[in-house]
């Protein structure tokens, strides 16, 4: 982050300034009544401003949540991005479906597919989240599973559907 | 008592009434054209005046003390420009400046004033009439001109700074000399005057929280009933003790600080505003138009002289900040204006009855720097060669 320069200003208030990495001087001069100037300093005469925007203190409320809203949603893409790779799924388990019935633990799911199951649903509600190996693929039930794009759909061909003949 | 004065209040009330609408006319059209309203309320009072086209019977009681109040809150208003911190550090980094704003700028005054002959007071007083900026002119031209970011305006502000703690030495002295005591006298009065200044100074700023305590209310008519009330009882006192009333206003306003300080200072505002403007209507009012061709010249070249010395000390203010050519001239053509400060020490000499050219020039001299200051300033930028 680059450094920002503080100067008072008597009777008046502070003002702050620094330099972007565009080499932009920038500042924001807060007033003691609670108005604030965006400075926009000119780039031919650095001591003077091209632009001085006067915002009330509800103005620069709006404008530091636009600009704040913007850095959230950035860093929320830069989450989605690490994560690229991982899918999760919800399966409506089919009751002819090979594993219908059986525990985790004798699907062997994990060794099968790959993907971990993290949750259980049944059509009232309920849920298990976190299922061990005794729990059991019932019917009625939608499985939660998170893994590779093919593991699931690995899943889903055990789960899913009619178990083939 | 009311319903036999009623057609008193009606005609008071019509001649009132017609004053501020004319006022508002006036400011209107000043701040249209970019410029302060001090002039055009100068120039009406000096069109009524004595002498000029039109003398309606105005001289009445209420409009007199209507102008005394607004000399009362113009320095009320001074005195809460500043926090007592920003005056003693203004004080500590930037003395070199000060003094030489008061060298350069009151020294013009004391010479035209010796040159015309006058009396030693009027002689003082005209060297404060050319050292005061117009710190309500200017603080509106930079922000009409989009400065106040700039680099050198806190050059500008310092200087502000400087001349409003010179104020709280030079007032009481004035004041003092004005009462007309013998030397001996006069010389313990202004010591006196002066430990009040620094007592009051050192108050604000080491017991300011307990002041801001007493006067602090939640709603905005307590607190400016309080400030009002409270500044024009010291101010009433120090005329008394022939201190001034103006010094007295001034004080408290120091003595004010904190988060008062700003909430005061816009409380009180759009009061100064409207008491102003009666006192500048009034002291046009009292300039004899006989007197002004006389003045004439001595004000033009003194407005000529202390305009360049003003510039000069703007320019040697924001060389300190290290900024360049254009920058350095834009601090010192802000600082040309000259307006409110200055008429209110004229006025001054008028209340106590000195040298009757005073006033003449010192409205003639306003009204030129109250204009030329802000022209100047707009156009610094093509009056020096652009940077290297």
């Amino acid at each position: 982050m680059a450094d920002v320069r503080e100067t008072k200003l008597p009777g008046l208030g502070v003002r702050y300034d620094f330099t972007t990495s565009s080499g932009q001087t920038v500042g924001v001069l807060v007033h003691r009544t609670g108005r604030r100037d965006l400075l926009v300093y000119s780039r031919d005469d650095d001591a003077s401003c091209d632009l001085t925007l006067e915002l009330e203190p509800e103005d620069s409320q709006t404008l530091a949540e636009m600009l704040g809203a913007s850095r959230i949603a950035e860093q929320l893409a830069a989450v989605q991005q690490d994560v690229e790779g991982l899918a999760i799924d919800w399966i409506r388990i089919d009751p002819q479906s090979e594993w219908a019935g059986q525990t985790l633990a004798d699907a062997a799911v994990h060794t099968a597919t790959g993907v971990s199951v993290v949750a259980l649903i049944g059509d009232d509600g309920s849920a298990i989240a976190a299922p061990g190996a005794r729990d059991v693929f019932t019917a009625t039930s939608i499985a939660v599973a998170v893994g590779t794009p093919e593991g699931l759909e690995r899943l889903v061909q055990r789960l899913g559907r009619p178990a083939s003949e | 008592m009311l319903a036999a004065a009623s057609g008193d209040v009606a005609i008071a009330f019509i001649e009132l009434g017609a004053i501020m609408v004319g006022l508002a006319v006036l400011a209107r059209a000043s701040d249209r054209i970019g410029l302060s309203p001090i002039p055009a309320y100068l120039l009406a009072g000096l069109f009524f005046g004595e002498g000029g086209v039109a003398a309606p019977e105005l001289s009445s009681d209420f409009l007199e003390l209507a102008g005394e109040i607004g000399v009362v809150l113009l320095l009320l208003t001074l005195g809460l420009e500043y926090t007592p911190d920003e005056l003693t550090e203004g004080a500590r980094a930037s003395w070199r400046a000060g003094l030489l704003d008061v060298a350069l700028n009151a020294l013009p005054g004391v010479v035209a004033g010796l040159l015309l002959g006058w009396s030693a007071e009027a002689i003082l007083l005209l060297g404060g009439v050319t050292y005061i900026s117009s710190s309500g002119v200017i603080a509106k031209v930079l922000s009409d001109l989009g400065r106040l970011g700039n680099r050198e305006t806190p050059a500008v502000l310092t200087v502000l700074v400087l001349e409003d703690l010179a104020m709280a030495v030079y007032l009481p002295c004035v004041a003092v000399i004005l009462a007309g005591r013998s030397v001996g006298e006069g010389a313990v009065s202004i010591i006196a005057a002066l430990t009040l200044v620094l007592v009051v100074l050192m108050a604000a700023m080491r017991m300011g929280r307990h002041l801001t305590r007493i006067l602090h209310a939640r709603t905005d008519e307590a607190l400016l009933l309080g400030v009002l009330g409270s500044t024009l009882l010291v101010a009433g006192v120090a005329q008394e003790l022939d201190v001034s009333a103006a010094v007295g206003a001034f004080l408290v306003g120091i003595a004010l600080s904190g988060p008062l300080q700003a909430r005061a200072a816009q409380l009180v505002t759009p009061l100064r505003d409207l008491f102003a403007a009666v006192f500048f209507v009034l002291f046009g009012f009292s300039i004899d138009l006989g007197s002004l061709p006389s003045v004439l010249l001595p004000a033009i070249a003194l407005a000529v002289v202390t305009a360049l010395t003003k510039i000069a000390t703007g320019w040697y203010a924001a060389r300190g900040l290290g900024v360049g050519r254009r920058a350095r001239m834009r601090a010192g053509t802000a600082l040309v204006a000259r307006g409110e400060f200055s008429i209110v020490i004229a006025g001054l000499a008028l209340g106590a009855g000195l040298e009757p050219e005073l006033g003449a020039l010192a409205g003639v001299y306003v009204l030129l720097l109250a204009i030329a200051g802000p022209i100047l300033t707009r156009f610094a930028d093509h009056l020096v060669r652009s940077e290297v």
